[in-house]
């Protein structure tokens, strides 16, 4: 009797435990030609999504692949700026996504994911889901479920623009080089071109007196 | 079954997990707002070859924290044991950058040994805990939500403003780039003009001393 109360007390908890969020949203360096995965124990008919972007680096690509515990591959993609897939975990165990910049030779990249496990964890943990919201409680439910994708759209914004400003820091410091390196050579050359075109008068000077004497 | 919880508890905090070599150093990119608080939590795990599993804690293993500012000025550098706790509050918008590696002091060719890190990151909104919050300020759920809502409606106002400081900066890089290519252009084309004159001047001059024209 006691033991099966145990386990139902375990069970009750691993049941509210798996309706908890942890989600993660992490931007990291990959270098070239290098591979990056993260893990997570997900438990079964958990509502997950994983969302990618790529904010500096070459053609602003990556591979992308998601596994399941067994590693049986849920979503690959190659080569791909910007996605996101959501599924719904079918069985219990670690899931394995990995980000892939194999197929770059000298570009390394910066990487933006967010992996979202199951709903938010509730305000109130010992709240009792029994009764129904009032109308003031289900009207903030709604402003927080909106203000929720009002920042996620900031994000990626700033994630764009983050794209647009470093290539433009890029051009800025590269138009300079770039011109100053011009100017020096322009002169080089123009120097070097009149002191060959002197030298080759020079020898032929000395060459054509000695056949006219 | 509060062990068994509490098992359940410590597999599921900190859910999501990478694995990095023993002398490895990994960072991670947060784009953040002016004060803004950001906790991060970390647990490892070391790879014990003997039974070919992961240690559930090494005790005497530490990771390094390091956190940069924007400015590349190191804003927190300390020592935490294996399983740890770092916040920080930012003071100036921008990137910040969060590294983390072991304080084995093995060299890098004989440390073959892997660490499994948990890591989660905390950004702004996402550092308050509401329950602890309606406790300490004995809210109703009605003012925890509305407190939620305010919180949230502030990280937003923030992100706007580190937006308006973002545009104002790419601004002046498009601007600076744009009087670079400007002058650049016309110092350019007068160096060519100039040299140009100067090549025809001095060898029109040398053929003459030459007595070839």
């Amino acid at each position: 009797m006691m033991l099966s109360r145990n386990i139902l007390v375990q069970v009750l908890w691993a049941y509210l435990l798996c309706g908890w969020t942890f989600g993660s949203e992490l931007t990291f360096e990959l270098p070239d030609n290098a591979k990056q995965c993260f893990y997570e124990d997900i438990t079964i008919g958990t509502k997950c999504t994983l969302e990618f972007q790529v904010v500096t680096g070459g053609h602003y690509d990556v591979d992308c692949r998601l596994e399941d515990a067994d590693g049986t591959v849920l979503y690959k993609e190659m080569k791909k700026q910007y996605d996101s897939f959501t599924f719904t975990a079918a069985k219990n165990g670690t899931y394995k996504f990995c980000f892939s910049n194999e197929f770059s030779t000298f570009t390394h990249k910066t990487v933006y994911f967010d992996f979202q496990v199951g709903e938010d964890p509730p305000l109130f943990p010992n709240e009792n889901r029994v009764t129904a919201l009032t109308q003031m409680e289900s009207a903030c439910v709604s402003i927080h479920e909106a203000l929720k994708s009002v920042i996620d759209y900031q994000t990626h914004f700033r994630l764009r623009e983050a794209q647009g400003r470093s290539r433009a820091e890029d051009l800025n410091t590269r138009v300079a080089f770039w011109s100053i390196g011009e100017a020096l050579i322009l002169l080089v050359v123009s120097i070097s071109q009149v002191v060959l075109l002197r030298s080759f008068f020079s020898d032929r000077k000395t060459t054509t007196t000695r056949v006219g004497s | 079954m509060l062990k068994a919880f509490s098992n359940y508890k410590a597999l599921n905090i900190y859910a999501l997990y990478f694995h990095i070599g023993e002398t490895e150093k990994k960072c991670f990119i947060e784009e953040i707002p002016d004060e803004t608080m950001v906790i991060g939590k970390y647990r490892t795990q070391l790879w014990d070859k003997q039974t070919g599993s992961f240690l559930p804690a090494t005790p005497g293993l530490g990771m390094h924290v390091e956190i940069k500012d924007p400015d590349t000025k190191i804003i927190l550098s300390r020592q935490y044991g294996s399983d740890g706790r770092f916040t920080f509050t930012s003071h100036t918008p921008g990137e910040h950058q969060i590294c983390l590696h072991s304080n084995s002091t093995k060299m890098a060719l004989f440390a073959g040994g892997k660490l499994r890190v948990h890591l989660d990151i905390q950004v702004g909104e996402h550092t308050n805990n509401y329950p602890e919050i309606a406790a300490k300020d004995k809210l109703t759920e009605l003012q925890l939500r509305a407190r939620q809502l305010l919180d949230q409606v502030e990280q937003i106002q923030k992100e706007q403003n580190y937006q308006r400081y973002r545009e104002e900066r790419f601004r002046m890089t498009s601007e600076s780039t744009n009087q670079r290519v400007l002058w650049w252009s016309i110092a350019q084309t007068l160096i060519l003009i100039v040299t140009g004159i100067w090549q025809m001047k001095h060898l029109k001059s040398f053929f003459e001393a030459k007595k070839l024209v």
